[in-house]
């Protein structure tokens, strides 16, 4: 087809040459295109709607009427509000005890681990198996466990073997632990995939040096395992927070009933934000209550990445 | 309502004749998804678009969580229904929101709504206009276990409040641990004891929960207190009962492991797949004096506001339809709930039915709380209850913060 069939169709004037273009600005080109994708759905889907929700936190807006500018009133109530500093504290609670239970729990189980030959990817996946569990169906099923007798698991067998009850889900004090141990199980999986990677990447030849050297197990561990573990540390950390300070789920399902309840005492900022959302339709007070969330993740993120920052 | 039918065949023949040369108007039904409901409204369909060959309905339905966001977010997009159902309690915000429009006032006259109607219709009426009709309402009743009763020796259920504890006691079951077996009573406050503890227990220790226009909390008195700790003492004093016990009241009343239960007609359906015992159904107790008080609410069917044009004459016309004696008949076979109209109700059959009996029985006395937002004020109820339970604050501070809270949120809600 390089040959035009008749003469007529052939161009009296010279083909115009396409631009030149560098070798560099095309390959520029062919991935903004194919990044434009993405960067419109997250700028469409994810940032304008951020950026709304500023905007909304400044009014009134109830779904159904149009949005009535309103200043910092949204603010002020919340800030006036003893419920909204309960779920604070609760959301906090989660946080600074989860953390580091997980982390450490995280931690000793792929150190150990990482150093058992017998059934290791069996074992390995047992410990993952949570994590790919619908959060939903894992909560129901810890909600039975924590019930009094005779249906909770739990009771009966402390029962069975003649120790007094515990109210879990209750109970004002034992309600929040009880559900963050769920929650901490659900999230273990992945945080030992993590470290054992990061374990893995250590090179050998550290390790024959040191014991060459003599060292002990606890001073390898302290001083080569744990600072070349520091990358892996500091975004499970902030990865683990995060997850934290957005607990819902489990939350949520173990306590359908009284949604957050006893008194409130496990309702965490999501929870309350979905409800003030979902269930009252006040769409300008959960927004302001979405930007003081935000606030709070970025804070305490650049928090963390600041504390935990390469002093190299 | 001779001349109503007269008229509705006059302007049906006329629509025969026009629908002709017209095109024929499609309508638009919503509901949220519940298989019975969803069945009877077929059925109903079938049956209107049989005498209404130029209207076709479709019926739409959500998931019963998204149910109302997807109405408001349709209504925002100008794509809203014709015609939807609506909890009652939801009535002012969907007014407010102007999602429902009012019913035209020649095809449905207030008056004889209010002749032929159970009196909670008026839940659905503002300024002297109805924005909505029932086919069908709930109410409470107490179900009671007979065998675990004939087993404590008694012949039938408690008639007054007195007796419903004595009879607790005698049924309630506890191990050598001191844990329950079998509860007398479920105390469920995030069930249907919210409902009971403020419609009928406050008015029968001779208060009222609120003022004429649900507008002020006045449970904050005496009776208040009375009915409140009428309701703790039946966990912490009489002991027949916890809050908690397998997780929800109707959970254990289905496991065979209470006596008693307060719930609505709503949940027959799933009591009726009980195999295990014979249950029965029995008015709410009276207090000494004979008062009787009940919680009944329903789902409304109203119009839309962007039905406008025929689309609206065909939207009145269902309407009109489906809160016919008719549509009640099919809607209590299929879906098992009461109807709203008195006559086609206090049949003598319904009325001698020993579940629907009951139920029906209730009706007249019962009322109707207007809700501003029904889980937020749920939830004070539910609190009030678990600070006595939990953190054993005494009763009267236990109802004096409630009101003060509940109160905040009508006033939030009207402002």
């Amino acid at each position: 087809m390089v040959h035009p069939t008749s003469s007529d169709t052939v161009p009296t004037h010279p083909i115009r040459p396409a631009p030149r273009l560098s070798m560099r600005t095309r390959s520029a080109l062919w991935v903004w295109g194919f990044l434009a994708i993405p960067v419109l759905f997250y700028c469409v889907i994810r940032f304008y709607p951020t950026f709304n929700a500023f905007w909304l936190s400044l009014t009134d807006w109830d779904l159904m009427s149009e949005a009535e500018f309103i200043g910092f009133e949204n603010y002020r109530r919340m800030f006036a509000d003893p419920d909204f500093w309960q779920t604070f504290r609760n959301t906090f609670e989660y946080l600074v005890f989860g953390t580091p239970i997980s982390l450490l729990i995280a931690f000793v189980v792929a150190y150990y681990l990482d150093r058992v030959r017998f059934a290791h990817n069996f074992l390995r996946a047992l410990y993952f198996m949570p994590y790919i569990t619908t959060a939903a169906a894992m909560a129901w099923v810890w909600r039975w466990f924590y019930q009094p007798p005779p249906t909770g698991l739990i009771n009966s067998a402390l029962g069975e073997m003649g120790f007094g009850q515990i109210e879990f889900l209750g109970s004002t004090s034992n309600a929040l632990p009880a559900i963050m141990v769920t929650a901490i199980w659900a999230g273990l999986g992945f945080q030992i995939i993590i470290f054992m990677a990061g374990l893995r990447a250590i090179p050998d030849t550290y390790y024959e040096a040191a014991r060459i050297d003599g060292l002990g197990e606890w001073t390898i561990l302290r001083k080569i395992t744990l600072p070349l573990l520091k990358p892996t540390t500091v975004f499970l950390v902030v990865f683990i927070s995060i997850a934290f300070l957005r607990i819902f789920d489990q939350v949520y399902n173990m306590t359908t009933n009284d949604p957050g309840g006893p008194l409130g005492t496990t309702e965490p900022l999501v929870l309350m934000i979905y409800q003030t959302a979902f269930s009252s339709y006040d769409m300008g007070y959960a927004a302001a209550q979405t930007v003081v969330l935000f606030t709070i993740l970025l804070v305490v993120s650049l928090l963390q990445l600041w504390i935990l920052r390469d002093r190299a | 309502m001779q001349k109503r039918i007269l008229m509705a065949g006059i302007s049906a023949a006329a629509c025969i004749s026009a629908a002709s040369a017209a095109s024929a108007v499609e309508i638009e039904y919503w509901q949220y998804i519940y298989d019975t409901r969803v069945d009877a409204m077929d059925q109903l369909i079938e049956s209107f678009e049989e005498a209404n060959p130029d209207i076709t309905v479709k019926q739409v339905t959500f998931p019963y969580a998204d149910y109302q966001t997807r109405i408001v977010a349709a209504n925002m997009a100008r794509k809203g229904p014709d015609v939807m159902q609506l909890f009652y309690g939801w009535a002012d915000k969907f007014i407010a929101g102007k999602l429902i429009q009012p019913l035209p006032e020649d095809t449905f006259p207030a008056a004889e709504i209010e002749e032929e109607f159970f009196p909670i219709v008026s839940a659905m009426k503002r300024d002297g206009q109805y924005y909505g009709l029932p086919t069908a309402v709930r109410s409470l009743a107490l179900f009671y276990n007979k065998d675990l009763f004939e087993e404590a020796g008694l012949d039938g259920p408690p008639e007054t409040l007195d007796e419903l504890v004595e009879y607790g006691k005698k049924l309630t079951v506890k191990n050598d641990a001191g844990n329950f077996e079998t509860v007398g009573l479920t105390l469920d406050m995030a069930g249907q004891d919210h409902q009971w503890w403020r419609e009928v227990l406050v008015r029968q220790m001779g208060g009222v929960p609120y003022n004429d226009d649900y507008t002020e909390v006045t449970y904050d008195d005496e009776a208040g207190i009375a009915a409140l700790e009428y309701y703790t003492d039946l966990g912490k004093k009489h002991g027949i009962g916890e809050p908690g016990f397998m997780d929800e009241g109707q959970a254990a009343f289905r496991a065979g492991r209470a006596a008693m239960t307060i719930d609505g007609t709503f949940r027959l359906g799933s009591f009726n797949s009980i195999e295990d015992f014979e249950w029965g159904v029995a008015e709410l107790p009276a207090n000494d004096e004979g008062v009787q008080s009940n919680y009944a609410s329903y789902f409304a069917n109203a119009i839309g506001s962007s039905a406008e044009g025929e689309e609206l004459e065909a939207a009145v016309k269902f309407l009109d339809y489906i809160s016919s004696p008719e549509a009640m008949q099919v809607w209590l076979e299929v879906v098992g709930e009461l109807p709203a109209r008195r006559a086609a109700a206090e049949t003598e059959e319904n009325m001698s039915d020993p579940i629907y009996g009951p139920f029906l029985a209730a009706l007249p006395y019962a009322h109707t709380t207007l809700f501003v937002d029904e889980a937020a004020q749920r939830q004070t109820a539910i609190d009030m209850a678990n600070r006595v339970f939990l953190q054993d604050q005494p009763v009267a501070d236990a109802v004096a913060e409630a009101a003060e809270e509940e109160q905040a949120i009508i006033d939030d809600a009207r402002d």
